[in-house]
C-alpha cells in the first residue's frame, strides 16, 4: 500500500526504472483495487464498456430473432420490451459515452505529453461507480426486473401507475450511476486538457482529438444534469408521491420529454464528437500530411457543441407545440449540418491533397464517410416537421439512428482500436483479419439497417415486439436478422483478432504508423509514467516537425509523483504538483455510494442513513497521510 | 525558464522547471478548474429546476395550485441575510489562505462553521413555513425539489468546511491545504450565489 | 390508375375472410390517399432527390480523392509494408493552401444553400398542411387506451371502438385524448402522426381522397401490447358514410331469439357490463370498448383478430392468450352461457 520510498537522484538507478517504480500501481488484489494509473483505469473502462457493447449486441440479436418472422411467438412482449429498453440503455449509457471517455482518459495524457490525468482518484471512483451501475442493471435484468419502458422512459408509462414494481426505479438509478461517472470524467478530461499540456502546446497546437474531447466534456457538463434532474423527479414521483409528471395534480407529461431530450439530443453529439477527433488523427496519418483547415475544424467542433443544445424539440414534433417554435427547431437542426459539412470537406481536402497509405484504420474511417453521410442526410429529413410526422417512431428512425451512431461512433471506434492498438499493447493487429472484419461489418450493417428505411416508410412502427403477416414487411425483417448475425460474426472476428494479436502480433515499436502526435513518442505499450523525458512542444505535429530546442523538461523529480502544470492557453510552465498516490478509498467510497443508490430504491429513508458511510469513506479518501503531507511541506516552493 | 545548474549543452535542450512553485491559487490551480466544473454542473441543475418551476406555473390556472398561501417570507428572508453575511468570514478565510496565514484561516473557518449551523437551523424553520407539502401537487413538488437541492448543497459544503476546519486545526498542514481552503471558499460563493435565484423563485414566484 | 389498383386488388383482399388478408390493407407513407399525406409525400420526393444528389456528389468526391491520393502515394513510394515509411508532406505548415481552403469554403456555401432550400420547402409544406379547408368538417373524438381506441362522433351521436369511418373528400378533424399513457395516431396513407397525451388535447386534420381501408397503428410505445394496437380507417363515399353513422347511432335491438335473450342476460349479469356498453341495455361500462355494433366491425381486439365467432369465443375465454396485458379479464363461461353470449354478440350489428 505505501509508496516505495525512493531516495531520488542519490541512487544511481536508471531513471526510467525509478519512474516505473514511482508511477506503477501496487501489486496484489488490494493494489488493484487501489489503482489510479490513468491507463489502468481507462483499460478497465474499455473492457467494461466493450463487455456491455457485446451484451447489448446479444440483446439486439434476440430482438432480431423475434422479428425475423411475422406473428412470431419466440419472445413474449414482456421480455421483448425489456430487451429493447436494455439494448438502448446499454448502448447509450454503458457503452457509447463511457467508451469515448475511456479512450480519452487513456490517450490524452500521452497526446498532451504528461504523466497522468488530473484527479486520478476521482477517475478511479468514476470507473467503479460506472461498473457497479452497469452490473446492477444487468443483475436486475437477469432476475426478471429489467426496465421495460424504453430507454427514453416516457411518463406516464414509466410512472408508478403503469409501471408498478421496481423496474423503472432501477433504470432511473442506473442513470444516476452512469451520469455521476460521466460528469466526473468530464471534469477530469477538461482539467487535464486545460492544465496539464506539455509546455509549448498552446491551444492552437493541441491535437484535434483533444479538442473533440474538450468539447464533448463541456457538452456532458451541461447536458447530463437535465436527465439527472428528470430521473430524480421520476423517482420521487414513483417513490414519495411527488407530482412532477402527473397532469391530474398540475404536473405535465411533456415536462419529462423536454428535460429528457434536452439531455438526449446533445447525448448523440457527445457520442459522435470524439470520433470526429479520431477521424482527424487517422486521416492525417494515412494521408501523410497535416489536416487541412485546423482552425475551421476546431470552430466546427465548438459550433456543433453549442448547436447540439438547440435541437431537442425535434424529438417532439408529433406533440402539440406551437408551429413557430417547431420551425425554429427545424432551422437549428438543419444548421448543425453546416459545421459537420465543414469537417467533411476538410477531410476530403486532406485526402485529396494527401498521399494515401490504405490500412485497416483508414478503411473504417472511409466507411464512416459513407454511412454517417447517409445518416446525416436522413437526419435532415427528420429535422423537417412535416416529414417527421410521417417518419417519427418508425423503423426509418431506427435506421437513421443506427447510421448515425454506428456510422458516426462504432465504425470510427473500430478504426481507433486498430490505430491505437499497437500503442495499447505494443503489437500490431492482423491486417488480414482486420480487412475481413471490416467488410463483414460494412456489409452486415447495410444489410441490416438500410432496408429499415423502407420498411419504416411502409408503415412499420418502432418498438413493436411483433407484426402481422401480410403487411409487406416480412422479407426486410428477415434480411435485417441475417445482417445482424453478420455484424455479430464481425465483432467476433474483432475479438479473435484483438486476442490473438496480443501475443502473436508483429512488434509495433513506438510509432508504427509514422504518425505525428505525441502519444507515438512514448514506448508501446507506454511505461507507467508515459514518458521517460517530458516533452516540450513546438508545433501541431511534434513528431513530424523538425526538432527545436528546448525539447525536454528538467526539474521534475522522477522519484515522486510529480507533474508539471501549465497555463491554460499558452501552455507556459506554471507550477509543479504532487499527484495523489494509489488508494483503495475511491473503491470503498464507490461501494458505499452504490449501497446508497440501490437502497434508496427500496426505502426513501436510505437517503438519510446511507449518507453516513458515503460521507465517512469520502472523508477518509481525502484525509492526507502525514508522511505525504510532510514530504510536500519539505519540498515546498511557495507561489 | 531559467535555473542554470547543469552544463551548457544540457541546458539548451532542457526547459528547467525545478524552481517553480509546488502549489498555486485561483485559476492556476487544477482544483479551481475542478470546482468550476462542479459549479457549472450544479448551476445547470438549478437553472433547469427553476425553468421547470416556471414551466409548470405557465401551465397552471392558479399558482400555487391548490390555492394554499405562498411560503412565509420571514425565515427565508432572514436566511438570505445570514447567508449574505456569511460571505464575510468566507472571504476572510479565502484571503488568509492565499496569504498562507494559518492562524487567520483557523479562526475564520470556525466563523464559517458557525454561520453554516445558523443557516441550517433557520433552513429547518423555513421548511415548516413553505405552506405546502411535496405530495400536495406539482407546485409543492417543485418547491420542495428546489429547497431540497439547495439544502443538499448546504449540507455537503458544511461537511466539507467541517472536515477542512478539523484538518487545519490538527494538521498535517502543507500548501495544498491552503489551496483547499481557498477553493472551499469559492464553492461557498456558489452556494450563496445559487440561493438568490432560488430564493426569488420560491418566495416570489408564488406571489407575482 | 391508383384508384383502379386499389379497387381491383386491395379492397377485395380486404374483404377476404382469412385472418391475414383481412388486415392486408394499406399502411404506407409512400402511397398517399389523402391530401395531407400527398403534400408530405411531395416534400419527401424533393428531399430525397436533393439528399441523394448530395450523397452521390460527396461519395464521388471521396472516390476521386482516394484515387488521387493513392496515385500520389505510389509516386512518392508508399510501400505495402506495415509501417508507412512515407515522409509526411509538411508544405501546408509553411504556406497556407489558399486553393484548398477556397474549395472547402465553396463546398460549405453550396451545402448551406441546400439546407436553406430544405428549410424553405419544409416551411412551405407546413403552410400547405395548415391550409386544409375546414368547411363541413366531420368531427371525431379519439381516445387512446391501453391498448384500444375509443371513437366518438359527437355530432352524429355515435360511439364505437377500434374502427374509424371517414367520408371521402370531406375534411375530418380528429380530437385526440388519452385515458392512460401516451399513444400516437398514425394513418400513414392519410396524414402524419399526432400524439395523444394525457392531460392535454391535441387535434389533427386530415382528408381521405380515395376510398379504401387504411390501417392506422399506435406509434408511441405504450406498454406491453403497443404492437397490437391497430385501427382500420375506412374511407367511403359521403352517402355511404351517412348511412354508416346512422346505423351506428342506433341502439341495440331487442334480442329476437331465446338464445340471444339469454346471451344478453349473461352479458349484463356477468362481468361484461361493468366495462362495456351496449346502448339500449343496462350495460353501460366505460372502461372497455363500446360493443353496441360489435358484429359489424371487421376486427376484434384493436385490429388484431378477424371478427368471427371462433375468435370472439377464444378472446372472451382468455384475452391474454392473444394479448398479454390487455385489461380484459378471462371469462371461462359455462358452454350454454357462452353459446348464448356469442349468439347475442353476433346479433349486435
Amino acid at each position: 500500500m505505501s509508496r516505495p520510498e525512493i531516495a531520488g537522484p542519490a541512487s544511481p538507478a536508471d531513471p526510467a526504472e525509478v519512474l516505473e517504480q514511482t508511477w506503477r500501481d501496487p501489486p496484489g488484489l488490494w493494489g488493484r483495487l487501489s489503482a489510479v494509473n490513468h491507463k489502468t483505469i481507462a483499460a478497465r473502462f474499455l473492457y467494461a464498456a466493450f463487455a456491455f457493447f457485446v451484451l447489448g449486441g446479444i440483446l439486439a440479436l434476440l430482438m432480431r430473432l423475434q422479428l425475423a418472422r411475422p406473428d412470431s411467438r419466440l419472445i413474449g412482449p414482456d421480455l421483448y420490451n425489456q430487451l429493447f429498453t436494455m439494448h438502448g440503455t446499454t448502448m447509450m449509457f454503458l457503452f457509447a459515452v463511457p467508451v469515448m471517455q475511456a479512450i480519452g482518459i487513456w490517450l490524452l495524457p500521452l497526446m498532451l505529453g504528461t504523466r497522468t490525468v488530473a484527479f486520478p482518484r476521482m477517475n478511479a471512483f468514476a470507473f467503479w461507480i460506472f461498473l457497479f451501475g452497469g452490473v446492477m442493471l444487468f443483475a436486475a435484468f437477469l432476475i426478471g426486473m429489467g426496465p421495460d419502458a424504453g430507454w427514453f422512459a416516457y411518463v406516464p408509462l414509466a410512472n408508478a401507475d403503469y409501471s408498478p414494481g421496481k423496474r423503472i426505479d432501477i433504470w432511473a438509478q442506473m442513470i444516476t450511476f452512469t451520469e455521476t461517472a460521466a460528469l466526473m470524467e468530464a471534469i477530469v478530461i477538461i482539467v487535464t486538457i486545460f492544465k496539464m499540456r506539455a509546455p509549448g502546446m498552446t491551444l492552437d497546437r493541441m491535437p484535434l482529438f483533444a479538442w473533440a474531447m474538450l468539447v464533448t466534456s463541456f457538452i456532458v457538463l451541461f447536458a447530463m444534469p437535465a436527465v439527472m434532474l428528470a430521473s430524480t423527479a421520476l423517482i420521487t414521483d414513483r417513490l414519495v408521491d411527488t407530482h412532477f409528471y402527473d397532469p391530474e395534480l398540475g404536473g405535465d407529461a411533456l415536462l419529462w420529454q423536454h428535460l429528457f431530450w434536452f439531455f438526449g439530443h446533445p447525448e448523440v453529439y457527445l457520442i459522435f464528437i470524439p470520433p470526429l477527433g479520431v477521424i482527424s488523427a487517422i486521416i492525417a496519418t494515412f494521408s501523410r500530411r497535416p489536416m487541412v483547415g485546423y482552425r475551421a475544424m476546431v470552430l466546427s467542433l465548438i459550433a456543433t457543441g453549442f448547436l447540439s443544445f438547440g435541437l431537442w424539440v425535434h424529438h417532439m414534433f408529433a406533440t402539440s407545440l406551437p408551429e413557430l417554435g417547431k420551425t425554429f427547431f427545424t432551422a437549428a437542426s438543419l444548421m448543425i449540418a453546416i459545421p459537420t459539412a465543414v469537417q467533411i470537406f476538410c477531410w476530403l481536402a486532406t485526402l485529396w491533397t494527401g498521399r494515401l497509405v490504405l490500412r485497416t484504420p483508414l478503411l473504417f474511417v472511409l466507411a464512416f464517410f459513407v454511412i454517417l453521410l447517409a445518416g446525416g442526410l436522413t437526419g435532415l429529413m427528420l429535422a423537417s416537421v412535416s416529414l417527421d410526422t410521417q417518419l417519427h417512431d418508425t423503423y426509418f428512425v431506427v435506421a437513421h439512428l443506427h447510421y448515425v451512431l454506428m456510422g458516426g461512433a462504432v465504425f470510427p471506434l473500430f478504426g481507433a482500436f486498430y490505430y491505437w492498438y499497437p500503442k495499447f499493447t505494443g503489437r500490431m493487429m492482423s491486417e488480414k483479419l482486420g480487412k475481413w472484419q471490416f467488410w463483414l461489418f460494412f456489409t452486415g450493417f447495410n444489410v441490416t439497417f438500410f432496408p429499415m428505411h423502407i420498411v419504416g416508410l411502409e408503415g412499420m412502427p418502432r418498438r413493436v415486439y411483433t407484426y402481422p403477416d401480410g403487411m409487406g414487411w416480412n422479407t426486410i425483417n428477415l434480411g435485417a436478422t441475417i445482417g445482424a448475425f453478420m455484424i455479430a460474426t464481425s465483432v467476433l472476428l474483432f475479438i479473435v483478432n484483438a486476442w490473438r494479436s496480443r501475443r502473436r502480433g508483429a512488434l509495433a515499436g513506438a510509432d508504427p504508423w509514422g504518425a505525428g502526435t505525441l502519444e507515438w513518442r512514448a514506448a508501446s505499450p507506454p511505461p507507467a509514467a508515459n514518458f521517460d523525458v517530458l516533452p516540450v512542444v513546438h508545433g501541431r505535429y511534434p513528431l513530424w516537425q523538425p526538432a527545436a530546442l528546448p525539447d525536454r523538461v528538467a526539474g521534475i523529480d522522477p522519484g515522486l509523483r510529480e507533474v508539471l502544470l501549465t497555463s491554460v492557453t499558452a501552455a507556459e510552465p506554471d507550477h509543479r504538483m504532487l499527484m495523489p498516490s494509489p488508494s483503495p478509498w475511491p473503491f470503498v467510497t464507490a461501494l458505499a455510494t452504490t449501497v446508497f443508490f440501490v437502497a434508496s430504491i427500496f426505502t426513501p429513508w436510505a437517503v438519510v442513513w446511507a449518507t453516513l458511510p458515503v460521507a465517512i469513506t469520502a472523508t477518509l479518501w481525502f484525509w492526507p497521510r502525514r508522511s505525504e503531507s510532510e514530504q510536500r511541506h519539505q519540498r515546498e516552493v511557495r507561489p | 525558464m531559467t535555473g542554470p545548474e547543469k552544463n551548457g549543452e544540457e541546458d539548451e535542450r532542457c526547459l528547467h522547471v525545478g524552481h517553480l512553485p509546488t502549489f498555486a491559487f485561483g485559476h492556476r490551480s487544477p482544483m479551481w478548474w475542478g470546482t468550476l466544473g462542479l459549479v457549472a454542473i450544479e448551476s445547470t441543475v438549478f437553472a433547469l429546476v427553476i425553468v421547470t418551476y416556471f414551466y409548470l406555473r405557465g401551465l397552471a390556472d392558479a399558482w400555487p395550485l391548490s390555492g394554499s398561501p405562498p411560503p412565509d417570507l420571514l425565515w427565508g428572508t432572514l436566511n438570505t441575510a445570514v447567508l449574505l453575511l456569511s460571505m464575510i468570514p468566507n472571504e476572510m478565510a479565502r484571503r488568509a489562505a492565499e496569504r498562507l496565514d494559518l492562524r487567520r484561516v483557523r479562526t475564520s473557518l470556525i466563523w464559517c462553521m458557525a454561520f453554516s449551523v445558523a443557516f441550517l437551523a433557520v433552513r429547518a424553520l423555513e421548511f415548516t413555513a413553505l405552506n405546502c407539502a411535496w405530495d400536495d401537487d406539482a407546485y409543492g413538488s417543485v418547491v420542495w425539489m428546489m429547497m431540497g437541492l439547495h439544502t443538499l448543497h448546504l449540507v455537503t459544503d458544511m461537511w466539507d468546511s467541517g472536515v477542512l476546519a478539523v484538518l487545519m486545526h490538527t494538521g498535517p498542514i502543507d500548501g495544498k491545504r491552503f489551496v483547499d481552503v481557498s477553493e472551499n471558499a469559492g464553492y461557498w460563493y456558489f452556494v450563496v450565489g445559487s440561493w438568490l435565484p432560488v430564493y426569488a423563485t420560491v418566495y416570489f414566484g408564488a406571489r407575482m | 390508375m391508383f384508384r383502379l389498383v386499389l379497387s381491383t386488388v386491395v379492397l377485395p383482399l380486404a374483404c377476404l375472410p382469412s385472418g391475414a388478408a383481412a388486415q392486408a390493407v394499406q399502411q404506407s407513407a409512400l402511397r398517399p390517399a389523402g391530401v395531407q399525406a400527398a403534400t408530405i409525400f411531395s416534400l419527401w420526393n424533393f428531399t430525397l432527390a436533393l439528399c441523394a444528389a448530395v450523397f452521390a456528389a460527396i461519395v464521388l468526391a471521396l472516390c476521386v480523392a482516394l484515387w488521387r491520393a493513392h496515385k500520389a502515394g505510389r509516386a512518392a513510394g508508399a510501400s505495402p509494408g506495415l509501417a508507412p515509411d512515407l515522409a509526411p508532406d509538411l508544405a501546408s505548415l509553411q504556406q497556407p493552401e489558399r486553393r484548398v481552403h477556397r474549395a472547402v469554403l465553396w463546398g460549405t456555401a453550396i451545402a448551406t444553400v441546400g439546407l436553406v432550400m430544405l428549410l424553405v420547402a419544409d416551411v412551405w409544406t407546413g403552410r400547405m398542411l395548415a391550409r386544409l379547408p375546414m368547411n363541413e368538417a366531420v368531427k371525431v373524438e379519439l381516445t387512446g387506451h391501453q391498448f384500444w381506441w375509443e371513437v366518438r362522433y359527437p355530432e352524429e351521436g355515435v360511439t364505437t371502438a377500434n374502427e374509424l369511418h371517414v367520408p371521402v373528400g370531406r375534411p375530418v378533424v380528429v380530437t385526440l385524448k388519452s385515458r392512460d399513457v401516451i399513444h400516437t395516431l398514425w394513418v400513414p396513407n392519410l396524414a402524419g402522426k399526432r400524439d395523444m397525451i394525457p392531460g392535454r388535447t391535441t387535434t389533427i386534420a386530415l382528408r381521405a381522397d380515395q376510398p379504401g381501408v387504411y390501417r392506422a397503428q399506435c406509434a408511441e410505445f405504450c406498454g406491453l401490447q403497443h404492437a397490437l394496437m391497430a385501427l382500420p380507417v375506412t374511407a367511403v363515399a359521403p352517402a355511404q358514410f351517412a348511412r354508416w353513422t346512422q346505423a351506428r347511432g342506433k341502439v341495440a335491438p331487442e334480442p329476437a331469439t331465446d338464445s340471444r335473450r339469454l346471451g344478453r342476460d349473461v352479458f349484463v349479469r356477468a362481468a361484461c357490463a361493468a366495462c362495456h356498453t351496449v346502448a339500449g341495455t343496462m350495460a353501460n361500462g366505460t372502461l372497455g370498448p363500446d360493443l353496441t355494433h360489435l358484429a359489424s366491425r371487421p376486427t376484434l381486439a384493436a385490429g388484431m383478430l378477424p371478427n368471427d365467432r371462433a375468435n370472439l369465443q377464444a378472446w372472451i375465454v382468455d384475452p391474454h392468450r392473444f394479448k398479454l396485458g390487455a385489461n380484459m379479464p378471462p371469462s371461462p363461461l359455462p358452454a350454454r352461457d357462452m353459446h348464448a353470449l356469442l349468439d347475442y354478440l353476433e346479433s349486435l350489428e
